[in-house]
């Protein structure tokens, strides 16, 4: 499904991913950790288009097709989806009003007809109960005024209406309690059918232990330095991070 | 000094001025009134760039072109206007090329205690003969001086004290000229004896190919004792269009106005808001909404006087400005010493959507009361490149993206609109104009 291959990219003159290798087949969950500043965040936005990230070498095969050179509305039609770190807010913009205009760009894109309101206000209730979400959030300004765990829950919200088939969380986790991470992973297995596959991008193994990984890989100074299975989160969150650290380290200066 | 002097002469020279100010008065019930105010005029001239309130609006272009009236103002009718109705039941008063078109308009279901029709007809009116030509201050204002100067017709509504009407009376100016050049004086009064309350909407359309039309319009609003004026003016000019609009509100005890301007039309644009809060209690809310494209200037001076105690104003102000359009905010607040216990609050907000777009805000505070709550604030931006890129990212393109948070960037103002059915009709040509 996904295939990067030696991917190399930077943001303001600095070289974040240094060649970076990673492949993700249907239906697995991928989790991705690493220290601060090993390329984390830098990896999901790249992934997602954002225009600051400058892709300075390498490639990503998503189905077949050139990642790289699609616009960000045309990685989310072709179905990647990005569940940000920082949700925006959106003072204006109802929350329902813009999914709906979302959700009928992505299917106008598969050539499928609009949702008229009746339709698409009979799916939003149906997900809505995935992320444990009542109306009114639904009927106010996207993510204006919400809480921490409110706008991660909008994030997985927005998953769940617009059904992509890979879905990448970006610290789908931080700044949330025990109870809004429960939820917001119970959402997020709900939609794991064996076909849609996850990269879950996390600092801690807390998450995991809810949504849990087929795969961890460690990310270090913008490449992938260690990969096992979900007992290597458990190992890094018992002996953090050093020891990897200091393996890589001493194999670089070799 | 000579600049002025040179396109005082010209506008004055032109024959169409000459022929209208020699012409017999138009309303010989206010032949003096005329008559001075075409001197006013002579004396003030149209204004250049180094009138302080003109600095950035050039309409000298007005003096040096050779304007007709148009001698054809009854062409339209009901049928023509049809579509354009601002809600199915709206009361439809048409002023074709500012001459008011009977024909054309719906009168007939008029409730009892709401007077509406021309200058003409209503002479006998109590309160036209108060207040008809009294509020607008000429003696200051050229572009008043030169509609009271030239107006041929004027519309008159006047709700009697205690008349409450929900359904919108919508004033609908039409341009038809065929004149090369077209000079349309506009005239309206409206009157709302006490406790009585009314929703307006005005519009300004074009059905004319001329070169250029010269849209001079004055508007009279007089507020009773605890009278309430929901107003809305939609401004859909085409390009060729100059359109100088003077909206005057006199406002009595506990009396309550609500303004919301949109000014998306294409030509250049220059409105004067001016209101008075003449007694306590007093509350006056001015909303405005800009679109602004190719090299159009669209400009907003509004002026609240806090004459009295235990008044409150609120101003809200949104432009959109785009490719090499400029804007222009001008807001000021006078606080007269009785104005004691005055909230008065003024908020500009803008978003350049193009490197060569501009915007001149000015906000102006003028305070001489100590017991009083005031402030303004005005900012200046471009679209968020996060909040962009959020919606990309679900899948919205970048059109529709950019028309998303434009959209949300007018929600406020669009909002205030009292009416539902007149909002929703507001909402649907806005949605036309920011695609």
């Amino acid at each position: 499904m996904l295939t990067i291959k030696d991917l190399k990219a930077s943001v303001e003159e600095k070289q974040i991913l240094n060649g970076l290798n990673f492949e993700v087949k249907p239906g697995e969950v991928h989790a991705i950790m690493g220290p601060n500043g090993s390329g984390k965040s830098t990896l999901a936005s790249v992934l997602a288009g954002r225009e600051e990230y400058e892709v300075t070498g390498g490639e990503v095969i998503f189905n077949g097709e050139d990642l790289l050179e699609m616009s960000p509305e045309d990685r989310a039609r072709a179905g990647v989806f990005l569940a940000f770190q920082y949700p925006v807010e959106i003072p204006g913009v109802s929350n329902a009003n813009f999914l709906k205009t979302a959700v009928n760009e992505v299917r106008k894109s598969k050539g499928l007809e609009a949702l008229d309101s009746k339709q698409f206000l009979k799916i939003m209730q149906e997900k809505m109960k995935l992320v444990e979400m009542d109306k009114a959030m639904t009927q106010r300004s996207v993510n204006e005024g919400f809480s921490g765990g409110e706008k991660k829950r909008n994030e997985i919200f927005q998953m769940a209406m617009l059904e992509p088939s890979l879905a990448i969380l970006d610290e789908t986790d931080s700044g949330l309690d025990i109870d809004a991470l429960r939820i917001v992973a119970n959402g997020v297995n709900a939609l794991r059918d064996g076909k849609r596959s996850f990269i879950v991008i996390t600092h801690y193994q807390r998450l995991l232990d809810y949504i849990v990984p087929d795969f961890v890989h460690v990310l270090y100074k913008g490449r992938i330095v260690k990969s096992g299975t979900k007992e290597l989160a458990l190992e890094l969150e018992e002996k953090g991070y050093d020891w990897i650290k200091e393996e890589v380290d001493a194999t670089l200066n070799a | 000094m000579s600049t002025l002097q040179e396109t005082k002469n010209k506008i004055l020279t032109s024959t169409v001025f000459e022929n209208w100010v020699n012409a017999s008065p138009r309303v010989n019930a206010f032949a003096d009134t005329i008559k001075d105010a075409a001197q006013a005029f002579t004396a003030q001239g149209i204004p250049t760039t180094k009138h302080e309130e003109w600095k950035y609006t050039n309409v000298t272009k007005l003096a040096t072109t050779d304007f007709q009236i148009s001698a054809n103002n009854n062409t339209l009718k009901k049928v023509d206007v049809k579509e354009m109705k601002v809600t199915a039941d709206a009361v439809i008063v048409v002023l074709e090329n500012g001459v008011f078109n009977k024909e054309a308009s719906s009168l007939e279901a008029l409730p009892k205690g709401i007077h509406i029709g021309s200058i003409h007809d209503m002479l006998d009116n109590a309160a036209v003969k108060k207040h008809f030509l009294q509020h607008a201050d000429y003696k200051t204002e050229p572009f008043v001086a030169l509609n009271t100067a030239t107006f041929s017709d004027a519309v008159c509504i006047i709700a009697d004290a205690n008349v409450e009407m929900e359904t919108p009376i919508h004033l609908m100016m039409v341009n038809t000229c065929d004149e090369l050049s077209a000079y349309i004086p506009v005239r309206i009064l409206v009157v709302a004896d006490k406790n009585a309350s009314i929703h307006v909407v005005e519009t300004f359309e074009s059905f004319s190919h001329t070169n250029s039309i010269f849209v001079n319009a004055v508007s009279e609003v007089v507020l009773a004792e605890n009278a309430k004026v929901n107003y809305v003016k939609m401004q859909d000019d085409p390009g060729n269009t100059t359109h100088i609009n003077y909206h005057r509100v006199a406002m009595a005890r506990d009396s309550y106005q609500h303004l919301t301007t949109l000014s998306l039309g294409r030509g250049l644009i220059r409105n004067n808001l001016n209101i008075r809060l003449g007694d306590v209690n007093g509350t006056a809310y001015l909303n405005g909404l800009t679109v602004a494209r190719s090299k159009q200037t669209v400009d907003h001076h509004t002026a609240v006087d806090h004459a009295m105690p235990h008044c409150y104003s609120s101003e809200l102000y949104k432009n959109l400005i785009d490719d090499q359009a400029q804007g222009v905010f001008n807001g000021k607040i006078f606080v007269r010493k009785d104005a004691q216990k005055t909230n008065a609050f003024q908020s500009n907000k803008n978003l350049l959507l193009s490197d060569d777009a501009t915007m001149n805000a000015k906000p102006q505070l003028e305070i001489f009361a100590d017991d009083v709550k005031c402030s303004h604030g005005a900012t200046t931006g471009q679209l968020d490149d996060e909040s962009l890129f959020y919606l990309r990212a679900r899948g919205i393109g970048e059109d529709a993206a950019r028309a998303l948070l434009n959209h949300a960037f007018a929600a406020e103002v669009m909002e205030g609109i009292a009416h539902e059915g007149v909002k929703e009709k507001m909402l649907e040509l806005l949605n036309e104009k920011l695609k």
